[in-house]
């Protein structure tokens, strides 16, 4: 299997304090790190129970026509680096907008809010998907190219634009949705989380609702990379966390995929998988979690790394506990416990 | 006329449960808390102009369905929001 090709140089590691930003069902938290990543002081809640001000909306319906509302802002990328204040945001039910001044105002995105195909590729508007609803997310932008733009819908699969938004086209190959009556489907995947790596823009990686997969462009057929799992594990998750720089690593935590989908971790053992080889190889990383009975749930938006040496990874779990790693994976440690539901965790300033 | 601000809109109003507000028509007495309380409307209005599914708005004690409703200047607007956790 080759290497993932590195378009840039590769950074520097971070040094100093890690800032954790914790969003929870109740608001957000801070857990901000010693030097060394050793202590870690909780501060919070931020915004208990608020909405921002300017969300995005779509535009109001012609008369007699039925308009789309926007439920909630599910998830926010910020725009090229070429582009500054630029934001995506993909919300509920699937729709992506864009800011340019920092998110104070938005816009949609037409090219995909208005096509014609949108209703098609979610399945209708009565398409619930997630429990939190159908839902645009894993807004991808090109670190080459301002206009070339990926997105993952739940339910939808994962679309390709190269005109900044205005045209789309679903990019699903090889995926399994075995939920849907249809053998290999164009589009109405679950996509999960999907992630490129900034070093290597051609790598992709997903985590499906069907499997985890891999995807170098300009191939159009993932591979499922979730095949070399233990079985006794599966494949099935929500988050896929990428090593800041090395694209041939990266982390998922496996949840029970079973005939129900509990959502937890299965058999009530918690723990990480890392692939150091583009996902041919996975290996486990449970010491410091709990030996049984910890059954965690971690949202697509709950896990993360930082960019220090070695790379710290952290995650949040729907029952308000962060876990961390300052060995990459080797040893887990709890820095915060008795939060709400954990809704994502992000490292600040990365 | 007096509008009755539920507990989770009153960030807007500095606190105030109370306001005074005009309109002849609910979309007008909106439109006015609007402008006296920026973001406050589509707290509780959607972008179709459907009022939010977790908000009432009662008219001396009738519930309003819809923004067209009229309003005289001695009117009682009561806002009521529904909050999570029962």
């Amino acid at each position: 299997m080759p290497k993932a090709k590195t378009a840039n140089g590769t950074p520097r590691p971070a040094s100093g304090p890690v800032t954790l930003l914790v969003g929870t069902r109740k608001g957000a938290f801070f857990i901000r790190s010693d030097r060394a990543r050793r202590s870690w002081t909780l501060a919070g809640p931020h915004f208990l129970g608020n909405i921002v001000n300017h969300p995005p909306a779509f535009p109001k319906a012609a008369p007699g026509e039925k308009g789309l509302s926007v439920e909630h802002v599910f998830w926010l990328t910020p725009g090229h680096s070429s582009e500054p204040g630029a934001w995506y945001a993909g919300v509920s039910p699937p729709g992506l907008f864009r800011s340019d001044d920092g998110g104070v105002t938005w816009e949609g995105v037409s090219g995909f809010n208005a096509n014609p195909m949108r209703i098609v590729w979610i399945g209708g508007e009565q398409e619930q998907g997630p429990p939190g609803g159908a839902t645009l997310h894993s807004i991808n932008v090109d670190p080459r190219d301002p206009r070339h733009l990926y997105i993952g819908i739940s339910v939808g699969g994962a679309f390709e634009s190269s005109d900044r938004g205005e045209t789309w086209r679903p990019l699903n190959q090889g995926v399994a949705a075995d939920f849907l009556p249809v053998k290999d489907p164009e589009y109405g995947h679950d996509v999960h989380c999907m992630r490129l790596h900034p070093l290597a823009p051609d790598r992709l990686y997903q985590q499906n609702h069907c499997g985890m997969y891999r995807l170098d462009r300009p191939g159009e057929r993932w591979e499922r990379m979730g095949n070399a799992m233990p079985k006794a594990i599966g494949d099935i998750g929500f988050p896929l966390v990428l090593h800041p720089r090395d694209p041939d690593t990266l982390w998922v935590f496996p949840m029970d995929g079973g005939t129900v989908w509990p959502r937890v971790s299965p058999d009530g053992k918690p723990a990480a998988y890392v692939s150091r080889d583009g996902g041919r190889n996975w290996r486990r990383q449970d010491k410091g979690l709990p030996a049984k009975q910890g059954w965690f749930t971690v949202k697509r938006q709950a896990m993360c790394a930082d960019a220090r040496d070695p790379v710290g990874v952290y995650f949040g779990t729907t029952s308000g506990e962060v876990w961390m790693s300052a060995s990459e994976g080797e040893r887990w440690t709890s820095i915060a416990r008795h939060l709400p539901e954990i809704y994502s965790v992000e490292v600040a300033g990365r | 006329m007096n509008v009755l601000i539920p507990s989770q809109l009153r960030d807007y109003t500095g606190g105030r449960a109370h306001v005074e507000a005009r309109g002849a028509t609910l979309a007008g007495l909106l439109a006015d808390l609007e402008r006296r309380y920026p973001g406050i409307r589509f707290r509780m209005i959607d972008e179709q102009d459907a009022i939010r599914r977790h908000i009432r708005i009662f008219v001396n004690q009738q519930q309003a369905r819809d923004l067209g409703a009229a309003l005289a200047a001695n009117d009682e607007v009561v806002i009521v929001g529904a909050l999570s956790g029962g």
